[in-house]
C-alpha cells in the first residue's frame, strides 16, 4: 500500500502521543535549562498541559460522543480521564499561582529573578 | 455508628479546620485549632490501628460508592502504622509550635501558618489512607502545596528560594506520578489500587506497564528524596521554621516512602517487580550510594540543621535498602527505621529548634560551648545523635541490627559490611557537633544564654524519649513492623 495513503487512513493516529511527547520535552526543557523563574513556571505549565492531553487522547474514541444515557448514543468516550484532568487542572492552577507569587517575594527580597544572580547574592552571604 | 467512619474522618477532621482558621484569621484561635486537630487525628489513627489488628484490613467505600468506581480507602497494618506516626508526630508538634514561632513568624501571618500545618496534616494522612492511585495524587498535592507555603514562612530569604525549588521538583515528581498513573489506567481501565493489583499481572510484560513503573518509581522518589534526586532537600530543612522543619523530616518524606511502598508491594503486588524489571539492584546501589554520599556531605556542614538534612538524605538511603531487599526482615527493617528516624530526627530537630530560639542561629561556630548553658536542650541532641549512629538503648540500633539481619539472611555480607561503614560516618558528624558544643570555649553570647523553655524542652523530650523507649522495648514496633511487612509480601501470589 502506497505509505501516505496509509498514513491518512490511520490519521490522527498516535498523531496526539506524539504531541504529548514533543510538548513534554520541551516543557521539561524549560524547566531545567531557563534561569528565568518565570519561564521555568511556564515550561512546568507546557510540561503539566503535556499530561492532561495524553489524559484526554486515550479517553476520546473516533466517533464517540458524551456518555449520555439515549438509545441513539452507542459509541462513546470514557469520561473518568477528562474528569480526573479536571481536577489536575485545578491542582496546577494552584502550583502555578503559588509559584508565581514565590517570585513576586523572591523578586522583593533579591531584586532580580534570574538564577544566576539569585545564586551569586547566596554565594555571597 | 462513627466508629465505621473513622477513616473518613481520619482526613475530613484537619481538612475543615483549616479554612476555620482563616475565617478567624486569629494567632490564638489558629493554635488551639491545630492542638484540635492534631490531637483529635491522633485519637482516630490509634483507633484505627486498634481495629485493623483485631479485625483486619478495613475497607470504606467513600459516599457509599462501590469499589473500582468509587473512591475506596483501605487501611492495612503499615497504613495505620504511619497514620499513627504522622499524627503522633503533629500532635507533638502542636505543642511546640506556639512558642517556636514567637521569633520566627510575625503574629500577623501566624493564623495562615496554622491552616498550612492543618492541611499539609490531612494530605499526608490521606495519602495514607487512601487504596485510590488517582486521590493519591490530589491528597499528594495538598500536602506538598502547603508545604511549599510552610518552608517559604522561614526568616532567611533563602527559604524563599529552597521553597521555589522544591515547588519545580515536586511539582515534576508529583507530574512524573500522574504519567504513570495514566499508563495504568489505559492498560486496566482501573484506579483502585486493590483492583490494579488484580489486572497489572496479565498486562505486566507490555512497554507501557514498565514505562509506568518507570514514571511512578522517579516521581515518588523525588518525594522520597533518594539520592540522587534529593537536592530540594537540604535548603528546604534548613531554611523553614523550626517547627516545620521537625514536621517534614519526620512525616513527609516518610509518607513518600510509604506510597512508594504501596505501589510497589501492592499494585505491583502480583509481578515480580524486583526480579522481572531489576528495580532491586538499582535501588539497592542507589540506596547505599545515599547513605555514604548524605552522611559525607553531612561531615563537612557548618549549619547543624543543613548538616542533619543531608544525614536525612542517608537515613532514608537505609530505608530505602530495607525495601530493596523485598523479603519480610528487609521490609520490616525499612518500616521500622521509618518509624525510628520519625522519632529520632524529629527529637533532633526540636533540640536545634530550642537552641535557635534562644541563640537565633545553628551554626555550628556559634555554637561553641553551649553544652554548658542549655545542658538538657544539648543532651537531647547527643542522644537523638547515638540513635543516628546506631548505638545500643537507642532506637536506631534496632533498625540497624534488623537491616544487618536482613541483609547476613540474603547472603549479602558486603551489605552488611556498608552498613556498619556508613554509621561510622555518622559518628564524624555527631562528634563534631558534641565536640563544639562540650569542649570549646563558649562565646560572650552564649555565656548570656538562658536555658530553653519547657514549652519547647517538653516536646522535644517527648520525641527523644520515644527514641530511647523504643530503643529498650522495641516489640511493638517490631511486631507492628513485621505484621506490615507480612501482610505486604503474603499479598504476592
Amino acid at each position: 500500500m502506497d505509505p501516505i495513503l496509509h498514513l491518512s487512513e490511520d490519521f490522527p493516529g498516535l498523531f496526539n502521543y506524539w504531541v504529548v511527547v514533543v510538548l513534554m520535552m520541551i516543557g521539561f526543557y524549560i524547566v531545567i535549562a531557563h534561569d528565568n523563574l518565570v519561564k521555568k513556571i511556564v515550561g512546568l505549565n507546557v510540561f503539566q498541559v503535556a499530561v492532561f492531553v495524553f489524559y484526554i487522547s486515550m479517553a476520546k474514541i473516533k466517533g464517540g460522543t458524551a456518555p449520555i444515557l439515549d438509545s441513539s448514543i452507542t459509541v462513546y468516550s470514557n469520561p473518568l480521564p477528562h474528569v480526573l484532568i479536571l481536577t489536575a487542572i485545578v491542582v496546577g492552577v494552584a502550583t502555578t499561582a503559588l509559584g508565581l507569587a514565590l517570585v513576586v517575594r523572591i523578586q522583593r527580597a533579591y531584586g532580580t529573578i534570574e538564577e544566576d544572580e539569585i545564586a551569586a547574592q547566596e554565594d555571597d552571604a | 455508628m462513627i466508629a465505621a467512619h473513622l477513616p473518613a474522618l481520619q482526613v475530613v477532621v484537619p481538612l475543615i479546620l483549616a479554612p476555620i482558621c482563616i475565617i478567624f484569621r486569629s494567632a490564638t484561635v489558629g493554635w488551639v485549632l491545630m492542638l484540635a486537630g492534631s490531637w483529635s487525628a491522633l485519637a482516630i489513627a490509634l483507633a484505627i490501628l486498634e481495629q485493623v489488628t483485631t479485625g483486619g484490613t478495613i475497607v470504606y467505600a467513600l459516599g457509599d460508592w462501590a469499589a473500582p468506581w468509587g473512591i475506596e480507602y483501605r487501611i492495612d497494618t503499615l497504613g495505620a502504622f504511619v497514620l499513627v506516626i504522622v499524627s503522633a508526630i503533629a500532635a507533638v508538634v502542636s505543642l511546640y509550635v506556639k512558642t517556636s514561632i514567637e521569633h520566627e513568624i510575625p503574629p500577623v501571618r501566624r493564623y495562615l501558618f496554622h491552616c498550612m500545618m492543618l492541611l499539609c496534616l490531612s494530605g499526608l494522612l490521606g495519602m495514607t489512607v487512601t487504596g485510590d492511585a488517582f486521590n493519591l495524587f490530589v491528597f499528594l498535592e495538598i500536602s506538598s502545596l502547603s508545604t511549599y507555603v510552610l518552608i517559604s514562612f522561614g526568616r532567611d530569604r533563602r527559604s524563599l528560594t529552597a521553597a521555589y525549588r522544591y515547588l519545580i521538583m515536586g511539582t515534576v515528581g508529583a507530574t512524573f506520578y500522574v504519567i504513570g498513573v495514566g499508563m495504568m489506567y489505559m492498560m486496566t481501565g482501573t484506579l483502585n489500587m486493590a483492583d490494579l493489583a488484580a489486572k497489572v499481572p496479565e498486562v505486566a510484560d507490555t512497554r507501557t506497564i514498565q514505562a509506568a513503573l518507570a514514571f511512578l518509581t522517579v516521581g515518588l522518589a523525588l518525594k522520597v528524596a533518594m539520592f540522587p534526586l534529593h537536592l530540594w532537600l537540604p535548603n528546604a530543612y534548613c531554611y523553614a521554621p523550626s517547627a516545620v522543619t521537625v514536621f517534614l523530616a519526620a512525616t513527609a518524606t516518610k509518607v513518600a516512602i510509604y506510597a512508594f511502598i504501596r505501589v510497589v508491594f501492592t499494585v505491583f503486588g502480583g509481578v515480580e517487580v524486583f526480579e522481572a524489571f531489576n528495580v532491586q539492584g538499582l535501588l539497592m546501589v542507589l540506596a547505599i550510594a545515599g547513605m555514604f554520599a548524605g552522611s559525607a556531605v553531612a561531615i563537612y556542614q557548618t549549619n547543624v540543621k543543613r548538616l542533619m538534612a543531608y544525614s536525612s538524605v542517608a537515613q532514608i538511603g537505609y530505608m530505602m535498602l530495607g525495601i530493596s531487599f523485598g523479603s519480610v526482615t528487609g521490609l520490616a527493617g525499612g518500616i521500622i527505621h521509618l518509624f525510628n528516624h520519625a522519632v529520632t530526627k524529629g527529637g533532633i530537630f526540636m533540640a536545634l529548634g530550642c537552641i535557635a530560639y534562644r541563640l537565633g542561629s545553628v551554626n555550628l561556630d556559634d555554637m561553641a560551648g553551649i553544652g554548658k548553658k542549655m545542658p538538657a536542650t544539648m543532651l537531647a541532641v547527643v542522644i537523638g545523635g547515638l540513635s543516628l549512629i546506631g548505638v545500643p538503648l537507642t532506637a536506631g540500633f534496632i533498625s540497624k541490627w534488623y537491616l544487618i539481619r536482613a541483609a547476613l539472611e540474603s547472603d549479602a555480607w558486603p551489605i552488611a559490611l556498608l552498613v556498619l561503614l556508613s554509621s561510622l560516618l555518622a559518628v564524624i558528624y555527631v562528634w563534631r557537633i558534641v565536640e563544639t558544643a562540650y569542649f570549646r570555649q563558649p562565646s560572650r553570647v552564649v555565656e548570656e544564654m538562658e536555658p530553653a523553655p519547657l514549652s519547647l524542652l517538653v516536646p522535644t523530650y517527648i520525641l527523644i524519649g520515644a527514641a530511647v523507649y523504643f530503643g529498650i522495648d522495641a516489640t511493638t514496633t517490631i511486631d507492628v513492623a513485621i505484621a506490615a511487612a507480612e501482610g505486604l509480601l503474603g499479598a504476592k501470589p
